[in-house]
C-alpha cells in the first residue's frame, strides 16, 4: 500500500493569546490566592510553558462556595427558568463563536490532535450547553414531579482528557437545574476553563454562579470536603472516585461519579473488516486512548482473528503521530509525563506476564511526552493489561468463540462503563446489548457521544449518568 | 411461662389458658429460621437469640445469623440474579403479585405477629399488615412500567436509533428497619426485587418474626430460591459484611444507626455500592420512586440505522 506524505499543515497558534499568568475565578472576577501559591501549565507536545496558574487552597476555595453559595441564593435559584435558559444559550453561542481559539487552546493544553478538538470536543461542548439551556424551563416535564428543586451549591472536579468537554457535562446541567457551581479543572489541563471563565464575563452571568479554582489534588480534596457543598460530580479515576465516596459518606451530599473502564469492543465474524477495523483504531487510539470508556480489549471472534488483525496492523502503519496542532495528526501526545510512565509501566508488565507486543514503525518526537500505538496479542483474561485501565493508546487483544464466551470474557471485569459490538445482525446486537453489563454499548460504531444520550457507568466504574434528561436527575433535589 | 401466650395480645404460642389444663391441647409452635437460596436453614453457627414482645415476654429462639450466613446469602442471591433478572417484567409482576395473594390469604397470622412483635391494637395490627399487602402490590404492578417511566429515546445528531432503558444494578443488601417489622421490611425489600435485583435482608433486630414468615409465604410463592434471602441477628454484626461485601451492589441502610450507618456507608464505597442511608421515614407513608430508582442502572445503546 503507498503510503501518501503530507506537508505539514499547522493550525495557527495566533489565535490564541495567552496571558503570562492566570487567576482564580471567583464571584465573576479573576483575582490571586490567600496564600499566593502557583505553578505552571505546559504543552505536553513540547514541553514548553504556556502559563502560570494560580494553585487555590482551602481559603479560596471557602471563598468560591461562600460566593457560590451567595449567588444560589440571591440569584439563581430565585432566577425564573426560561431566564437561566438565556444565559446558558449565551454561553453555547459565545463557544462557537470562539470555537477555533478554544479548540486550538485545548490542543496546546492537553496534546491532543486539532482534528479532534475542532470536531469533536469544542462542537459537543456548545451542543451540551444548547441542550440544556433548552432544559431550565422545562423542568417540571422532566419527570422529577411538578416542582423539582435544585441541590444548591455543586462542587465539581473533572480531568484533563477531555477538558472543556467535561466542564460542559458539569456546569451545563447544573446551571439549567438552577444549581450554583465551584468547579476545578485538571492541573494540567486548566487553561479552557479559565478561558470559559472568561465566557461567563462575556455573557454577563451573574458574579458567583460559576467559580473556577485552579490547583491538584489537595485543591480538589478542600472542595469535596468542603462542609458548604451540596452535591459533588467528579469524573476521574476509580480510586480517587471511592476516597470521594467514602469521604462522603457521612454527609448529606448527593455524589455523582463517573469513574475508569476496561471497554470490551466484540468483534463477530459477520462484521465488515473495515469499518469494524475503523472503529477499533477510534476506540483505543482516540484521544491516544486518554478515555475512560475506550475500547481497550478488543475481543475477536476466533474465526476472523488472522483477517482482522492484518487488517489492524495495516491500518496503524498510517496513523499520524506529531503534533498536535497538525491538522493531519492522529495521535497527539500524551498528556503529561506521570501518565507516559504509567502507560510504559504497564506495557512493560505486559511483555513480561507474556503477551506479544506490537507497534508500527512510528518516530517519535524528541521533546514531549510521546507513545506509539501499540497492541498486545496472546493476552489472556488474567494479565494485568487486560484487566486495568491503562489509559493509553495501548489494546489488548484476546478472542473467543460463541456469544455467549463473549459476553462472559466482556463481563468479567469490575469496571462497566462501555461496550462495542460488531455485527451485521440486528438481533445479535440487541442480544449482546442486553446482557452487557455497560451504561454505554455502541453497535457498528464507538466513542460517540451526544447531550442527549445518557452517559455512565455500571459497577466501580461509578454512578449516576451525564447527558439526556437523565443528567437532570444528579442536580435535582429528588 | 404460660403468661406469655395472651392471646388478646396476639401472642405466637399458639396456646390459651386452657394450655395448663392437663386435658386441653399443646400448640405445636414454630422454629424461627434462616431463608437462603429457597431453604430454611438454621445458622451455621449453631446459635439462636431470643426474641421478645415489647413487654419482654418470650416469643420464640431466632437463629442468630453469622458472617457465613451472610455470605452464603450473598451467593444464593447472585446465582438467583442472572434468572430473575432475564424473566419478563410482566412475569416478575405477577409472580411478586401472587405473594400479595399469599400474604392476603394469610392476613390473620401477620396481624398478631405483627401486633405481638410491635405491640399494637387489634387495629393498629390490621392496618400495618393491609398496609404491607397493598405495598406489595404497589410495587408488583411497577414491573412492568419502569422501562417505560425511566426509559427514553434519545434524538442523537446522526444515523443511530439511540435508547437508554433501566437495568437492575445486581445483589442488594438491605438492612430493614428496625421498628416497622413487617410494613417496613416489605418497602425495603419490594423495591429491589421488582426490577430484577436480587436481596439479602436482614430482618428487625429486636422483630423477627414477620420477616421470618414472610419469607415461608414467599418459598410457598412463585418467588425463585435466593431471590429474596432472608437473614435475622444482630444487626451490628452482620450488617459490615454485608456493606464490605465486593459481591454486592448496593445497600439499603434504613436499619442501621448513627454511627454504624456512616461506618457502613463508608465500606461501601469500597466497590462503589449505590447506598440507601437511613432517614426518618413514615412507612405508612406513599413510599414514591426513590428506592427503585437507586437500584436501576441506566443502559444506552446506540443501535445503527442504515441501509
Amino acid at each position: 500500500m503507498p503510503k501518501f506524505e503530507y506537508a505539514p499543515a499547522p493550525e495557527s497558534r495566533s489565535i490564541v493569546s495567552l496571558r503570562e499568568s492566570y487567576g482564580l475565578f471567583i464571584n465573576g472576577e479573576f483575582g490571586p490566592s490567600v496564600d499566593g501559591r502557583a505553578f505552571k501549565t505546559i504543552s505536553p507536545a513540547t514541553e514548553e510553558v504556556l502559563a502560570e496558574v494560580t494553585e487555590a487552597g482551602p481559603a479560596d476555595v471557602d471563598r468560591a462556595v461562600t460566593a457560590a453559595r451567595k449567588a444560589y441564593e440571591h440569584t439563581w435559584s430565585a432566577m425564573p427558568g426560561r431566564e437561566r435558559a438565556k444565559y446558558l444559550f449565551r454561553i453555547a453561542r459565545i463557544v462557537q463563536e470562539r470555537a477555533r481559539e478554544l479548540a486550538v487552546l485545548e490542543s496546546l493544553d492537553n496534546g491532543k490532535p486539532i482534528r479532534e478538538s475542532r470536531d469533536v470536543d469544542i462542537p459537543l461542548v456548545a451542543a451540551h450547553f444548547f441542550y440544556y439551556a433548552g432544559w431550565a424551563d422545562k423542568l417540571e416535564y422532566a419527570g422529577y414531579g411538578p416542582a423539582p428543586r435544585p441541590l444548591g451549591v455543586a462542587g465539581q472536579v473533572i480531568p484533563w482528557n477531555f477538558p472543556l468537554l467535561m466542564l460542559a457535562w458539569k456546569i451545563a446541567p447544573a446551571l439549567a437545574c438552577g444549581n450554583t457551581v465551584v468547579l476545578k479543572p485538571a492541573e494540567t489541563t486548566p487553561l479552557t476553563a479559565l478561558a470559559f471563565a472568561e465566557i461567563c464575563q462575556q455573557a454577563d452571568l451573574p458574579p458567583g454562579v460559576v467559580n473556577i479554582v485552579t490547583g491538584a489534588g489537595e485543591t480538589g480534596r478542600a472542595l469535596v470536603e468542603h462542609p458548604g457543598i451540596d452535591k459533588v460530580a467528579f469524573t476521574g479515576s476509580t480510586e480517587v472516585g471511592k476516597q470521594i465516596a467514602r469521604a462522603c459518606a457521612p454527609t448529606r451530599k448527593k455524589v455523582t461519579l463517573e469513574l475508569g473502564g476496561k471497554a470490551a469492543n466484540v468483534v463477530f465474524e459477520d462484521a465488515p473488516v473495515d469499518q469494524a477495523v475503523e472503529g477499533i483504531v477510534n476506540g483505543i487510539f482516540f484521544n491516544q486512548g486518554h478515555v475512560c470508556c475506550a475500547g481497550s480489549r478488543l475481543l475477536v471472534q476466533e474465526s476472523v482473528y488472522d483477517e482482522v488483525l492484518a487488517s489492524l496492523r495495516r491500518r496503524l502503519a498510517t496513523l499520524r503521530l506529531g503534533d498536535p496542532l497538525d491538522k493531519n495528526t492522529d495521535v497527539g501526545a500524551i498528556n503529561s509525563a506521570a501518565q507516559l510512565a504509567k502507560i510504559r509501566e504497564l506495557s512493560e508488565v505486559g511483555e513480561a506476564e507474556g503477551a506479544q507486543r506490537w507497534s508500527p514503525p512510528c518516530e517519535l518526537p524528541v521533546k514531549g511526552f510521546w507513545f506509539p500505538p501499540t497492541i498486545f496479542t496472546g493476552v489472556s483474561q488474567a494479565h494485568r493489561i487486560a484487566r486495568e485501565e491503562i489509559f493509553g493508546p495501548v489494546l489488548s487483544v484476546l478472542t473467543f468463540r460463541t456469544p455467549a464466551e463473549a459476553v462472559e470474557k466482556a463481563n468479567n471485569t469490575p469496571y462497566g462503563l462501555s461496550a462495542g459490538v460488531w455485527t451485521e445482525k440486528g438481533s445479535l446486537i440487541l442480544w449482546m446489548a442486553s446482557r452487557l453489563r455497560a451504561g454505554v454499548v455502541w453497535a457498528n460504531t464507538f466513542n460517540k457521544f451526544d447531550p442527549t444520550s445518557p452517559f455512565g457507568g455500571y459497577k466501580e466504574s461509578g454512578y449516576g449518568r451525564e447527558g439526556g434528561r437523565h443528567g437532570l436527575e444528579a442536580y435535582l433535589d429528588v | 411461662m404460660s403468661d406469655m401466650a395472651d392471646s388478646d395480645r396476639g401472642g405466637l404460642g399458639g396456646s390459651s389458658p386452657r394450655a395448663s389444663t392437663a386435658s386441653a391441647r399443646i400448640a405445636v409452635r414454630k422454629t424461627y429460621k434462616l431463608y437462603i437460596g429457597g431453604a430454611f436453614p438454621r445458622s451455621e453457627s449453631g446459635r439462636s437469640y431470643v426474641v421478645t414482645d415489647q413487654k419482654d415476654r418470650f416469643l420464640a429462639n431466632a437463629a442468630l445469623a453469622s458472617r457465613k450466613d451472610a455470605r452464603d446469602a450473598v451467593t444464593a442471591a447472585r446465582k438467583a440474579f442472572g434468572g430473575w433478572s432475564a424473566a419478563t417484567a410482566y412475569n416478575r409482576g405477577q409472580v411478586l403479585y401472587r405473594v400479595a395473594e399469599l400474604l392476603e390469604g394469610r392476613r390473620a397470622q401477620f396481624v398478631a405477629e405483627v401486633r405481638a412483635a410491635e405491640g399494637l391494637g387489634a387495629r393498629q395490627g390490621e392496618a400495618v399488615v393491609d398496609a404491607a399487602i397493598d405495598r406489595w402490590v404497589w410495587y408488583a404492578g411497577w414491573a412492568d412500567k419502569l422501562a417505560q417511566v425511566r426509559g427514553s429515546a434519545n434524538p442523537v445528531a446522526g444515523p443511530y436509533f439511540n435508547f437508554s432503558l433501566p437495568e437492575p444494578t445486581g445483589v442488594v443488601a438491605v438492612i430493614a428497619p428496625q421498628a416497622s417489622s413487617l410494613l417496613g421490611f416489605v418497602s425495603v425489600v419490594a423495591p429491589a426485587v421488582v426490577s430484577g435485583n436480587t436481596v439479602v435482608a436482614v430482618a428487625s433486630e429486636r422483630s423477627p418474626l414477620p420477616a421470618v414468615s414472610l419469607s415461608e409465604v414467599l418459598a410457598t410463592s412463585d418467588v425463585p430460591g435466593g431471590v429474596i434471602n432472608v437473614l435475622t441477628g444482630r444487626t451490628e454484626e452482620i450488617a459490615p459484611w454485608l456493606a464490605s461485601h465486593m459481591d454486592v451492589n448496593a445497600i439499603d441502610l434504613s436499619g442501621a444507626t448513627s454511627p454504624l450507618a456512616d461506618d457502613l456507608a463508608a465500606a461501601a464505597a469500597e466497590n462503589l455500592k449505590r447506598v440507601v442511608k437511613p432517614g426518618d421515614e413514615d412507612w405508612t407513608l406513599a413510599p414514591g420512586l426513590d428506592r427503585m430508582l437507586t437500584y436501576l442502572e441506566t443502559k444506552t445503546v446506540w443501535h445503527p440505522a442504515s441501509n
